[in-house]
């Protein structure tokens, strides 16, 4: 908790939360509930059945304008314009030096591109694309609409059978969105999340997220979950936590992230700090953020020292313990050297030393619905 | 056997010059799920209002406070194996650990139980 605890006005859903018995914690500056029943229960709920998540916090964006995306590409390392209507794509607001700025996702909507942005940097990513951006593009931040994510193996059954649209709603496979009705409200519908799972980001006018909200909970499969569950599900599927695993001291390659630099992007460079990124991507970077599954019970968190030896080697941006897996996790970054899976390291936890390995991420699998897949 | 509480949410039942201490309801359900109990190994001394046991819950590390001072006799060994008996029995079987007052005195500042339930309604 920080200085930057200043609660701003309500999320839409915030009484509805309350309602529903969740325990409300400062987040990127909104109260937000952390949880309902409890974390484990509720991690596992996501895991078997499906969870729903109010990431109304995220700023969402759309921008417009001729040139757009040329516009976008001076600013992102993704090929904006290979995108067709309705695929979605992650990637990276970087920095003249290559620092990122923010992750994120975008979409192509007909005449426009929607962004959805981490809720805590949201104000300074804006400032940064206006900044950066021609007079000719229109970003709107859209301060109206709230944001659902429903996540889980039985997500998709909850939802279809309250969506209406003009495609059925498989038609969306993992990292596509499209225009879809949820109770004869508008709801713009991405295949997509932040749980390993698969799922669903369901974008509404913050008017009618309450009704959306209800109709999602009163199906079998869907319970509310809160944000401690999001944290303990993202770690496990390897996802990074901006402002945790990522910042603006760490580049895309260091960051396990250069799948977000396109091929073409890669090739033809001309994205902020093109030259530092593509350097690291051919010699290497010389740290690399990692998986650790640690040795028994304690957990090791955020800022913990990892070791090789005497010698300090990294340190944890992200820990916890993995409800899933079992037993604790996490995520940091190490010296390349000690960066192969399977290395031994020690991680220090109040003058302890525990024992961890790199481990492959994700700790748990993924399970995304793609495109050809059966 | 008396039963005292503190501001910081532990409990410490008190028989002559022994006492078991432990975390109460309240706190266990502020804490969340908890999956790690760090407590002090026999012997060790402890001082009132200083850490002398740390709770993982899956959120976060939290400490735990001597509600007096003393000398650790006792750890509860259970929790090593099942850390969610905080939050199952958290003034029962979940207990942290039994010691040796050195100042019975400052029991004095302690509330009790009428008192540390109108003072958790307040919160």
């Amino acid at each position: 908790m920080s200085a930057d605890d200043h609660i701003a006005e309500p999320l839409p859903l915030d009484a509805w939360h309350r309602a529903r018995g969740a325990r409300m914690v400062p987040f990127a500056g909104y109260a937000m509930p952390i949880q309902y029943e409890g974390i484990m229960a509720e991690h596992a709920w996501t895991r078997a059945h499906a969870g729903l998540f109010d990431v109304s916090h995220m700023g969402q964006l759309t921008l417009a304008g001729e040139g757009l995306d040329e516009a976008l590409e001076s600013i992102l390392p993704a090929d904006v314009k290979s995108l067709a209507v309705g695929r979605m794509r992650y990637s990276l607001l970087l920095n003249e030096s290559g620092g990122i700025i923010d992750d994120l996702m975008f979409c192509r909507w007909p005449t426009k591109i929607y962004m959805v942005v981490n809720g805590a940097v949201k104000a300074g990513d804006i400032a940064h694309i206006q900044a950066k951006l021609p007079a000719a593009i229109t970003l709107n931040h859209m301060t109206e609409r709230a944001l659902l994510a429903l996540q889980g193996p039985e997500a998709f059954a909850a939802l279809e059978r309250v969506t209406t649209g003009r495609w059925p709603l498989s038609a969306l496979t993992f990292m596509m969105g499209g225009p879809y009705e949820i109770d004869g409200i508008d709801a713009f519908i991405t295949r997509s999340g932040y749980t390993g799972e698969d799922g669903f980001e369901i974008s509404v006018d913050a008017s009618a997220v309450e009704r959306v909200a209800d109709i999602l909970c009163a199906q079998p499969e869907v319970k509310p979950i809160g944000l401690g569950a999001r944290d303990s599900l993202r770690l496990e599927a390897g996802l990074p936590l901006y402002g945790h695993d990522l910042d603006t001291d760490i580049d895309p390659v260091s960051a396990d992230l250069a799948f977000a630099i396109s091929k073409r992007r890669r090739s033809e460079g001309g994205f902020p700090g093109a030259d530092r990124i593509l350097k690291l991507l051919a010699e290497g970077a010389p740290t690399k953020r990692v998986g650790l599954a640690i040795e028994g019970r304690l957990p090791a968190r955020e800022g913990a020292e990892i070791f090789a030896g005497d010698s300090k080697i990294g340190t944890v941006t992200s820990g916890g313990f993995a409800p899933t897996v079992g037993g604790p996790i996490a995520m940091g970054y190490v010296d390349a050297a000690h960066a192969a899976p399977g290395t031994s390291l020690e991680i220090e936890v109040r003058g302890k030393r525990l024992a961890a390995t790199v481990t492959p991420m994700p700790f748990v699998p993924h399970h995304y619905v793609r495109k050809g897949a059966a | 056997m008396t039963l005292y509480f503190t501001q910081d949410h532990e409990w410490i039942s008190v028989e002559g010059d022994s006492a078991t201490v432990g975390i109460t309801d309240y706190a266990q359900a502020q804490l969340g799920d908890v999956v790690f109990v760090e407590v002090p190994p026999a012997g060790t001394q402890v001082a009132k209002g200083k850490e002398a046991a740390v709770v993982e819950s899956v959120k976060a590390a939290s400490d735990v406070y001597a509600p007096v001072s003393g000398t650790v006799t006792e750890a509860n060994s259970e929790l090593e194996a099942d850390p969610s008996l905080v939050n199952s029995s958290p003034e029962g079987s979940g207990w942290f650990f039994k010691l040796t007052l050195s100042d019975p005195g400052e029991l004095e500042g302690l509330m009790d139980e009428t008192a540390y339930k109108a003072f958790v309604a307040g919160l």
